[in-house]
């Protein structure tokens, strides 16, 4: 069990070797994203401008389903954990925290990515989009509609996941063969095993969007 | 309009005859709308993310709790200090061996009874101490802080070694957990008489359930009463089971399951985290989320224990079998929790064999104890008997569908000969094998296999029988009707995925003419709705779905003499049509239910169902056979499913989409065992988990599964086992999955698979 007891009053002084330290600028090129195109968009890494205590806050302002949303974050804390533990959304499950179910996808920027491996600092400025936010008010979107035609999900906690998988991919390619469906969901996994019928959701979706 | 339109279905139209009180009520000849193809009833909370799930709530005041976990598998310790975790910023309690919360506290495992905080650590991930913090990441920060000092003691941590002499010992009594021997007729004489006998050892891997939703809960007192949310196969199990830890009153808690994600068998009762919630909640007067990380399911929330098997087979030259001699080792873990539970189960009572012997014995190691996991012991015994029927087949030169459909029994030999209500394990084979087009496929890989060094094509089956799948008693259901037609089911039971509210509405729908849409169901709280045994063991949809159906005709028969006031006629003579109660004799004297007197001034009536007994001195069991066709890629080792098919026997489907649906996950369950899962131990050197995470320990993905997968009902009228004709579908559908694509990869690449997971490691090392 590793063990850090400096206390608190250290963590300023002591400059980066701290646990929890974080380094939040230039460093976000390594939280994984289900889309290999983003991460080669991306900048090089830069040399950290400041150091930040994990334990102090930060105030953040996160561009969530078309509203801004001020709030105060450790830098620590990952995008997934805000959105489900600061501000109580539901539509957004966490299944692994290290990038492996796709259970907490969202898109950033229209492109599907782990919330859990992307830290809300980083996200900022960002447009976020989250299952909320692809209803219309009450109304499931077509996505919500194909997966609930096709009984695409079982247990229904990897379903958020999986619907914003698709939806990022129709919205990069609106109508992909069953390859670029497997392709496009295989960073979401489905303990119950509803995958046929995911992917002729993603068809179907592919489908009611056109209309 | 009269304000009941949109309630019912179909105006007019007949629902089932309601039997008189006492009576029993006919089987359906036909139905409306069970069977249909039906989206379900609470598709719209899981999709829109309005469901909440144990893990998405948030209380106010609510803190978050975190386990400190034994790192080694075998371990005393020594020094405890948790005061450097009391310091950190955010901590609100912890809570280790020591205090005055968790004295005399104990868990059970099976019989065995455990101090909650054990200083003996018998397995990596044992608890040592727990912390609730402001946030999350405080309280892993307060978990890290935490000093202690370990003995680390040696280990045994490989099943086939824990009866070694020089093994340590998991207990004071040694390391055999107990053993079992069955026996009918002379195995050695029937393989004696045989033409052709195979004797082959089997293995399958130790395979981990990690459901979607981490297990977790959220516990909060008011007062005396503890409330708690957990993700659950069954809120009356871990209601009974925290009652009895903290030696409260079942009525004092309470405890809440409306959306689970995913359990497998995982999630049929809580866990010690359930209790440390509980404490954490109550010492700090605040409700504590307590939701395990990954890594820690892979520890100690339970597994399926692997299996060491050898089995010996005797078949004559015209395909009767003549002997089955049977042997398996497995693990409980740590703590006695079946290790070799059901293994041999296949070889007891799938085909016809009039001798047979099984012995098994279930062994301690240092590592997290075995839980129930989807048809336990059933796939392991299938991955021998499975393949040694092909391995039979091939012996004699006779078609492996031919040699089942040879040895197909009518009647349940491993419970004294007593009859199936229905067996379709012979139609199963049958007609899945027809409509799988399982000789021309046979020909076609040959054929491919001949011009194609490199991909080669192998298809293969496999049938089974699950042990239970009947259901039973014991089972409550109300069925609220309100005035204005609507209705409401209030059940115990979880719905894990499975779509048992789905299947529920529509019984109930079915019986009383109402749409199911208006049906709202109350169910999984101990608090509010009816007495229900977990959701597992394929026996939701056969125990509860009588229940609901017992319930329904509770509710028509009141209305029936309700309306028999009105109308001033007999009861007796009264018909309910859904909308309308219509006189027998004079089909003028009609009313609409929502016109009944007594209803609209009761505003309610009240249904009561229970399950009744299943019948005495037959067995009722779902059947199953499944087809596959894959190719292997020779040079690299890569198995590509093509295409599978699994043909069951569950009775009567009674919602065509979610069936299919379970069909199709059974089968990846089942690809997972066959090809990538196993629990991964350093049991040379550290004796920890190697692989305690989805990226290390492979599941099925998208890539990894068939997108042509095709369910084919085998429907045989039931109506012995219960008045729906409904048996269990969520077990026997990854039963035969693994044997299929074993037997499958013998005809691709002349290789016998005997070691599961089939990875492509372990195709290279044979070819």
């Amino acid at each position: 069990m590793g063990s850090d007891d400096q206390g608190n009053h250290d963590a300023g002084r002591s400059g980066f070797t701290r646990r929890g330290f974080i380094q939040i600028m230039g460093t976000g090129a390594v939280s994984a994203s289900l889309a290999g195109a983003a991460i080669a968009a991306r900048s090089k890494p830069v040399p950290p401008e400041k150091v930040m205590d994990a334990e102090n806050t930060v105030k953040i302002r996160l561009h969530v389903n078309g509203a801004q949303h001020a709030v105060l974050v450790e830098p620590r804390w990952t995008l997934l954990y805000v959105l489900r533990e600061a501000f109580g959304m539901t539509g957004t499950k966490e299944g692994c925290s290290r990038g492996e179910c796709g259970a907490c996808t969202v898109l950033i920027d229209d492109i599907p990515r782990y919330a859990c491996m992307t830290l809300a600092v980083e996200a900022e400025g960002r447009r976020i989009t989250t299952l909320e936010g692809l209803m219309s008010g009450e109304q499931l979107g077509p996505v919500q509609n194909a997966f609930l035609e096709e009984d695409a999900y079982q247990c229904g906690y990897c379903t958020p996941g999986q619907i914003m998988a698709v939806e990022g991919l129709l919205r990069n390619n609106p109508a992909p063969n069953l390859d670029e469906i497997r392709t496009g969901v295989s960073g979401n996994l489905c303990r119950c095993g509803a995958y046929t019928h995911i992917f002729r959701a993603a068809q179907k979706a592919a489908d009611l969007k056109k209309r | 309009m009269a304000q009941d339109d949109g309630i019912y279905y179909r105006q007019g139209l007949p629902v089932p005859e309601t039997p008189e009180p006492g009576g029993e009520a006919d089987f359906w000849k036909t139905t409306e709308i069970v069977g249909k193809r039906v989206a379900r009833v609470d598709g719209y909370e899981r999709l829109s993310g309005a469901a909440v799930y144990p893990s998405d709530i948030k209380l106010p005041n609510m803190i978050y709790g975190a386990i400190l976990r034994c790192p080694h598998p075998h371990a005393r310790i020594r020094k405890l200090n948790t005061d450097p975790a009391r310091k950190k910023p955010g901590v609100r309690a912890v809570i280790s061996g020591d205090a005055p919360e968790a004295k005399g506290l104990q868990w059970k495992y099976d019989d065995y009874a455990a101090p909650l905080f054990d200083p003996h650590c018998r397995f990596e991930g044992e608890v040592v101490a727990a912390v609730a913090a402001d946030t999350r990441y405080q309280a892993w920060d307060a978990v890290r802080a935490i000093k202690v000092e370990y003995e680390v003691l040696p280990h045994v941590s490989d099943h086939d070694q824990a009866l070694d002499d020089k093994a340590p010992k998991v207990h004071e009594n040694g390391n055999l957990v107990g053993s079992d021997e069955y026996t009918r007729g002379d195995a050695d004489k029937g393989l004696a008489s045989a033409d052709a006998v195979v004797e082959q050892t089997y293995q399958t891997p130790c395979e981990l359930h990690t459901p979607m939703e981490l297990h977790g809960c959220v516990a909060n007192w008011d007062g005396d009463r503890l409330t708690i949310w957990e993700s659950s196969q069954g809120v009356y199990a871990v209601q009974s089971r925290i009652s009895e830890v903290l030696d409260m009153p079942l009525s004092k808690v309470r405890v809440i399951g409306h959306y689970m994600g995913g359990g497998f068998g995982s999630k049929l009762q809580p866990g010690k985290y359930t209790v440390l919630a509980a404490l954490l909640a109550r010492k700090t007067a605040r409700p504590v989320k307590m939701i395990l990380t990954r890594e820690e399911t892979y520890l100690c929330v339970g597994n399926r224990p692997a299996s060491t098997m050898r089995l010996k087979a005797g078949v004559k030259k015209n395909g009767t079998l003549t002997g089955l001699d049977f042997q398996c080792t497995g693990p409980s873990g740590a703590y006695p929790a079946g290790g070799t539970s059901l293994v041999d189960w296949q070889i007891r009572d799938l085909y016809q064999c009039d001798n047979v012997r099984c012995s098994s014995k279930d062994v301690y190691m240092h590592a997290g104890p075995a839980r129930p996991f989807r048809a336990p012991g059933h796939p392991q015994g299938s991955w021998a008997l499975e393949q040694m029927m092909d391995d039979l087949a091939e012996k004699i030169g006779m078609d492996p569908v031919e040699l089942r459909l040879k040895n197909i029994p009518e009647v349940s030999q491993a419970r004294g000969n007593i009859p199936y209500t229905t067996t379709g394990l012979r139609q199963c084979i049958e007609k899945g094998a027809e409509q799988f087009g399982w000789k021309a496929a046979v020909k076609k890989a040959r054929e491919h296999n001949r011009s194609n060094p490199a991909v080669k094509r192998g298809v293969g089956m496999g049938a089974c029988v699950w042990i239970v799948g009947g259901g039973g008693p014991p089972a409550t259901v109300a069925i609220k009707l309100f005035r204005d037609g609507s209705v409401n089911l209030n059940m115990g039971a979880s719905d894990i995925g499975t779509g048992t509210k789905t299947v529920m509405a529509l019984v109930a729908a079915e019986e009383l003419g109402v749409r199911p849409e208006v049906i709202q169901i109350e169910h999984a709280d101990t608090g509010t709705t009816q007495y229900a045994t977990p959701s597992g063991g394929s026996k939701t949809v056969p125990t509860e779905s009588p229940t609901v159906r017992n319930a329904a005709i509770d509710v028509k028969r009141q209305v029936l003499e309700m309306a028999a006031e009105d109308l001033e006629v007999p009861a007796a003579d009264l018909v309910y049509q859904g909308a309308e109660v219509v006189s027998r004799s004079n089909s003028e004297k009609r009313i609409r239910v929502t016109e009944v007197s007594r209803l609209k001034k009761r505003g309610v009536v009240m249904g009561v169902g229970y399950r009744g007994p299943n019948p005495e001195g037959k067995s009722v069991n779902p059947f199953g056979a499944q087809f596959c066709e894959l190719e292997v890629n020779t040079g690299t080792g890569e198995v590509k499913i093509l295409r599978f098919l699994g043909a069951h026997d569950s009775g009567r489907v009674l919602d065509r989409l979610t069936y299919d649906n379970q069909v199709f996950g059974g089968i990846v369950m089942g690809i997972g065992l066959g090809l990538t899962e196993f629990r991964q131990l350093d049991a040379k050197n550290t004796g920890k988990l190697c692989n305690r995470n989805w990226h290390d320990y492979k599941l099925p993905t998208a890539l990894d599964v068939p997108a042509d997968m095709e369910s084919l009902p085998i429907e045989i009228d039931d109506p012995e086992a219960n008045n729906t004709g409904a048996k269990g579908l969520g077990e026997p559908v990854t039963i035969p999955t693994a044997a299929a694509i074993a037997n499958a990869l013998y005809m691709a690449t002349g290789v016998r698979f005997t070691r599961a997971p089939v990875n492509p490691i372990e195709i290279r090392r044979h070819l």
